[in-house]
């Protein structure tokens, strides 16, 4: 059982949706970033979806593009994001963390190599966006083997007759990408969004959780309440990018946190 | 021996999209869908003769397809050695070789029930081919092209936007082609319903780098049989050349001989200011490593830790940090030998090809003349040796000029581009 799984359980017994937040490892700096992580549980968010820099992200619309950016411009490197989570992990050993990102940076380490180094940091999950189930023998299946939790997007274009091979590999959770479209793009609809989470549950017991065009406490209720839980990315890291103080991007998260958890 | 599978080199790619290890399909999930659709409409179109009938009239009528194959007796005489022909794919209708894939894409895209096409473009020459077959066909077209290249390709900004193209600026990133292509992925994520891809090099997910490379084959098919008919029945080239960025119109040169082993292969890579530790060059294969990157697995330039890096050179249409899967393998089995050029020697051999030939070429086939200035010299006379002149020089002409120390700032041409 991973940090994940075992958080779904927990949530489950307490009749609580999950709130899942996005940053990205090293934006702006290293030690603010990691203050940052650090206090994300305290604002009540279950798991961390921590975000590994990348120069070319092509699911990502302008504001976690330019957050990588400025993590790399900070010099923020691969083993200085398993840093982070080394980190993190010495103060807090149950909230899970999932690393999202593209695939080129790992394949760069090496598959073995990153996978034994993510384990030893404390990495429970990862979603990387440019590996569908095609490429499930590059990274999906070593890293079910070594333990880590292998997330998958299934998006509105995936019909029900490609639901399944989507759904077969993955563990922790599902991600439901509410539009078709980048990062911080359009607005997702509870009302269009319920319906494909019900569809999903349909074919698995995996949790689904709801990601892309959330950005108000409203929004996280709203998704929320149709799904196992919503995803806040761009909204947070927005606040990152306006140079607001830790203590006001945490009150902000705190606010998107409850705004799922009355769901 | 073409009919020997299991020795052949042109039975890829794999049901994966895979030419050896390089290839794949390293794409987000929403996008899954539209390549797999894609791929089955791509292989129906490649059974059906209504499909290749219409490309043949096009290519005939629209692209002025046959290109000459030009035998360059001055070059010729004046390296020495090898005799050169030139494939003439600078004089296709838009001036280049990149019709030849968009006319493919554009009709698969029509028979698809496509009615917005979106395209990246570098140099602008990509973009010009996409929207003049969209004007062709009445069809909505966007390009994204680096706002960096927005500026310093302003003729031929100008030009697409006279075809009736939408040409956004890419900011993203640092602006570059790579960044358009980014964009252009991002804006077919978002218009999955009404909008296809037309990708311009043979690189990306599967299918692409196999379907540019089919449309683009139409280069080395003509070669095939206009050396025959100008040198008597069977006789093959001895050297095929064609410059690389991404590699479609090398590929398109290669691909009908790979099977021919008496064939030698040479793939011109931009050597930039020099392939070394800097990076001033685009030579994903001198000096890079293979990675993933835009749907596909191939040599990329790259930091060690797997960030990309930005190349450089003189010649926009090869300034791409990647270059198409086919050629990654063709150069790890051996098949294919790659080399590089610099920016100098590019230049000289533009002069080159002006002075003796009366040709002003592009600068990126102006990298595989400089190659054959290089080896023709040091081949004996019955060499055959086959280049493709796939683009031509007028787009390049100021950017020769500011190189060449030629002040065109009292020229009208030099006044409208700034």
């Amino acid at each position: 059982m991973t940090r994940i799984d075992a958080k779904f359980a927990e949530l489950n017994a307490a009749g609580k949706k999950a709130f899942v937040a996005y940053v990205m490892a090293g934006d702006p700096d290293y030690d603010t970033s990691l203050e940052i992580i650090k206090g994300l549980p305290g604002a009540g968010v279950d798991i961390i979806e921590l975000g590994l820099p990348f120069t070319d992200p092509m699911a990502d619309g302008p504001t976690i593009q330019l957050a990588g950016q400025r993590a790399l411009d900070g010099g923020m490197t691969m083993e200085q994001t398993l840093d982070l989570a080394t980190e993190f992990r010495r103060v807090d050993d149950t909230t899970p963390i999932v690393l999202m990102g593209y695939y080129n940076p790992i394949y760069s380490r090496g598959v073995d190599k990153f996978l034994i180094d993510a384990k030893l940091a404390g990495i429970d999950g990862l979603i990387v966006v440019d590996l569908p189930p095609e490429e499930d023998s590059e990274l999906c299946i070593p890293a079910q083997a070594a333990g880590l939790n292998f997330i998958r997007l299934a998006t509105p274009t995936t019909d029900d007759k490609r639901l399944p091979k989507v759904l077969q590999n993955t563990s922790g959770f599902v991600y439901y990408v509410s539009i078709t479209g980048i990062t911080g793009s359009a607005e997702a609809e509870a009302t269009d969004v319920g319906p494909e989470v019900t569809r999903i549950k349909s074919k698995t017991d995996l949790p689904v959780i709801v990601g892309f065009g959330i950005n108000t406490p409203e929004k996280a209720h709203n998704i929320a309440s149709v799904a196992d839980g919503a995803v806040v990315g761009s909204a947070i890291v927005s606040q990152i990018a306006a140079g607001k103080p830790v203590a006001d991007v945490l009150a902000f998260v705190k606010s998107l946190a409850d705004g799922a958890h009355r769901a | 021996m073409s009919n020997d599978l299991f020795n052949s080199f042109m039975t890829g790619p794999d049901e994966n999209g895979r030419f050896g290890d390089f290839g794949g399909r390293f794409v987000s999930e929403t996008l899954m869908p539209l390549i797999l659709d894609l791929e089955a409409e791509y292989e129906k179109a490649k059974d059906d003769p209504t499909f290749w009938a219409e490309m043949d009239d096009l290519w005939k009528h629209y692209v002025g397809r046959p290109s000459p194959l030009y035998h360059a007796s001055r070059m010729t005489e004046e390296l020495g050695g090898a005799k050169i022909y030139l494939k003439r794919d600078e004089l296709n209708h838009t001036g280049a070789h990149k019709v030849n894939n968009v006319l493919g894409q554009i009709i698969l895209a029509r028979r698809m029930g496509k009615t917005r096409i979106i395209a990246e473009t570098g140099a602008g020459q990509h973009g010009v081919a996409t929207a003049t077959v969209c004007a062709k066909f009445g069809l909505k077209c966007v390009v994204y092209m680096g706002a960096h290249d927005v500026k310093r390709q302003a003729p031929n900004v100008f030009r697409m936007r006279l075809l009736g193209a939408d040409v956004i600026p890419v900011t993203s990133g640092r602006g570059t082609l790579k960044d358009a292509m980014n964009d252009a992925l991002r804006d077919w994520v978002t218009n999955v319903h009404d909008t296809f891809y037309c990708i311009g090099t043979a690189a990306g997910p599967h299918p692409y780098p196999a379907m540019v490379r089919d449309f683009q084959s139409i280069i080395g098919k003509e070669v095939r049989w206009q050396l025959e008919e100008q040198e008597g029945e069977g006789r093959l080239p001895d050297t095929v050349i064609a410059a690389i960025g991404g590699g479609s119109n090398a590929i398109g040169l290669f691909y009908p001989f790979l099977d021919e082993k008496s064939v030698n292969i040479i793939g011109v890579e931009a050597g930039g200011r020099g392939v070394n530790a800097k990076m001033e060059h685009c030579a994903s294969l001198s000096g890079g490593r293979p990675g993933v990157l835009h749907g596909n697995r191939t040599y990329l330039l790259q930091d060690d830790d797997g960030q990309i890096l930005e190349g450089y050179s003189i010649s926009a249409g090869l300034d791409y940090p990647g270059i198409g899967p086919e050629h990654s393998w063709l150069n790890d089995i051996g098949r294919a030998q790659y080399v590089s050029i610099t920016d100098k020697e590019a230049l000289e051999a533009f002069q080159f090809s002006c002075s003796m030939e009366g040709i002003i070429p592009a600068l990126e086939p102006s990298h595989a003349l400089a190659h054959v200035m290089k080896i023709a010299p040091t081949l004996p006379k019955d060499h055959i040796l086959v280049m493709n002149m796939c683009g031509r020089g007028d787009k390049d002409v100021q950017t020769v000029a500011r190189h060449l120390g030629f002040d065109m700032s009292d020229t009208e041409e030099g006044r409208s581009a700034d």
